[in-house]
């Protein structure tokens, strides 16, 4: 293959990992720009969103379709729900305490992914995609689903942000994000909003991993990657700015993707590790984060 | 209105507020005066229910509140323009102000256009960030976002201060509106020619205590309490 088409098609690998990654970063971002938490355990709720699609589509069983829409809906519901759980139980009662609140999502971590080997197993398992068609190129075909990823993942995007921006849910939870203490004096309940902005972090992050599942498998120890990579996301494009993690998210997705392709995927990590780092000495705000007063 | 009584309050385990007691009737304005430290801002926060306390009642029309979360307390007609303004920046000025009309209860067409008419300024700065504004407006934004949940008891943590003679002026007549509307207003304040201004009632405060409390007019006779309270003698 021509190197033109041979970019083209690295191009497009790396917008199927930028929107995924998107998505996931999305949800770490927000958990840490309003709650100031660092969730170590987003990763895991990356891997359970995989392990319940499998689930969901493999009990319905009808047609991949219809198992990938319902593991759609069922998957964000229940990883979110485990996370109010978590929410309610552990770092509410350690008054999000950022260090100590590091500790518990660490032991998260762990207790998620025991319980899932210990009831899925440890094997790599497939889930369908809801259609399987190559859309035909000049030059070579290329997967629909892989595609419908990229357009589901901005769709996501544009109503994560709606909600943010237009909806009073979402103005409480930027106002807890700026002034806790004033939002309370607002009468805006900040448990809940904490409660609930911890459980669509993890949601997203389950959404992320229903998309990907199709064309990776769920297993249970694929939380690693998306957990560094989101990390990296929002790292680079400023702690706690939405803009700067899908923007990061994009950079970071598709350099990943294309420098697989040409190279391999261990010198992809390598280099955004570098430019974790270069960004840290050159400008520790992040791309679009605010410096400390 | 508001009645405060056997206040203990602090942070973490520093008290702050001790025996801390007060009262303010409708229509009334009563000044909180004292050294910096004293616990002036801290009685603010525990009336709100931003802190909470160890003893004591805050009685909203004979309610009590102090054991209340923090959100509860504009519920119960209580609203705060806390000490720096504390706007929440990045919001446009309609944003803040509908944090305010979230608060509070019944219509908010009416409620906005009301705290909009005190401040018509802010009418055309609606779609602007709050940090943008210039000091005076953000102090005319902290109180009209306070306003638009129509409080019966209104919190005023030193509203004037940083800002402009002119600035000053204004949100004194809108203070003395609202006393003019049966809102009961509880002041902190260091300018003491202000106090004796618009104020019905001071209240001395020392090392956590509410002390003496006298009629503001009767203040300017009265220097060596401001020399023991707040350390101006005349």
């Amino acid at each position: 293959m021509d190197f033109g088409p041979y970019f083209l098609l690295a191009s497009l690998e790396g917008a199927v990992g930028a929107a995924v990654l998107a998505v996931t970063a999305l949800g770490l971002s927000l958990v840490f720009g309003v709650m100031r938490i660092v969730n170590v355990a987003h990763g895991e709720f990356f891997m359970l969103g995989a392990v319940i699609a499998w689930w969901v589509a493999s009990l319905i069983g009808i047609h991949p379709a219809v198992g990938f829409l319902a593991a759609l809906v069922v998957s964000p519901l229940v990883v979110g729900s485990v996370a109010i759980l978590a929410e309610r139980t552990v770092l509410s009662r350690l008054h999000y305490d950022p260090e100590a609140t590091i500790v518990a999502t660490i032991g998260m971590l762990y207790v998620i992914q025991q319980a899932v080997l210990m009831t899925y197993g440890p094997e790599a398992r497939p889930v369908q995609p809801p259609f399987d068609f190559r859309i035909q190129l000049p030059w070579f075909g290329y997967s629909a689903y892989k595609l419908f990823v990229i357009l589901a993942a901005v769709v996501l995007l544009l109503a994560v942000w709606w909600g943010l921006t237009r909806t009073r849910l979402g103005l409480m939870m930027r106002a807890t994000q700026i002034d806790r203490e004033t939002a309370r004096a607002f009468a805006i309940p900040v448990d809940r909003v904490y409660a609930g902005v911890f459980a669509v972090g993890a949601a997203l992050a389950a959404l992320g991993a229903v998309l990907v599942v199709p064309v990776q498998q769920a297993h249970y120890l694929m939380g690693h990657d998306p957990l560094l990579l989101s990390f990296i996301t929002v790292i680079i494009g400023g702690l706690g700015s939405l803009r700067g993690t899908v923007l990061a998210a994009v950079i970071i997705g598709m350099s990943d993707g294309i420098i697989s392709v040409f190279f391999s995927p261990t010198l992809a990590k390598i280099i955004a590790t570098l430019a974790v780092a270069m960004v840290l000495v050159a400008r520790p705000q992040g791309l679009f984060g605010e410096r400390a007063p | 209105m508001l009645r405060v009584s056997g206040l203990d309050c602090g942070y973490g385990r520093t008290p702050v507020l001790r025996d801390f007691a007060l009262s303010v009737e409708a229509g009334e304005i009563l000044c909180l005066l004292g050294r910096n430290g004293a616990g002036k801002t801290t009685a603010m926060k525990a009336i709100m229910g931003l802190l909470t306390p160890s003893a004591g009642t805050v009685e909203i029309d004979g309610v009590d509140i102090a054991r209340l979360p923090a959100e509860a307390a504009p519920r119960h007609g209580l609203g705060y323009v806390p000490q720096g303004r504390r706007l929440f920046a990045d919001l446009t000025v309609a944003e803040n102000l509908e944090i305010g009309l979230m608060a509070g209860h019944g219509p908010e067409g009416p409620r906005r256009e009301s705290a909009l008419e005190l401040f018509p300024v802010l009418r055309e700065r609606l779609d602007q960030r709050a940090g943008t504004l210039s000091g005076g407006e953000q102090q005319m934004l902290a109180i009209a976002r306070a306003l638009c949940l129509e409080p019966k008891v209104l919190l005023l943590d030193e509203p004037t201060e940083g800002l402009m003679p002119a600035m000053i002026a204004r949100i004194r007549a809108v203070v003395t509106a609202l006393k003019g509307q049966g809102v009961a207003i509880l002041l902190v304040e260091q300018r003491v020619d202000a106090v004796i201004e618009i104020a019905d009632r001071v209240l001395f405060v020392e090392n956590g205590r509410a002390r003496d409390t006298l009629p503001a007019a009767a203040l300017k006779n009265r220097p060596d309490l401001l020399e023991r309270y707040v350390g101006v003698g005349d």
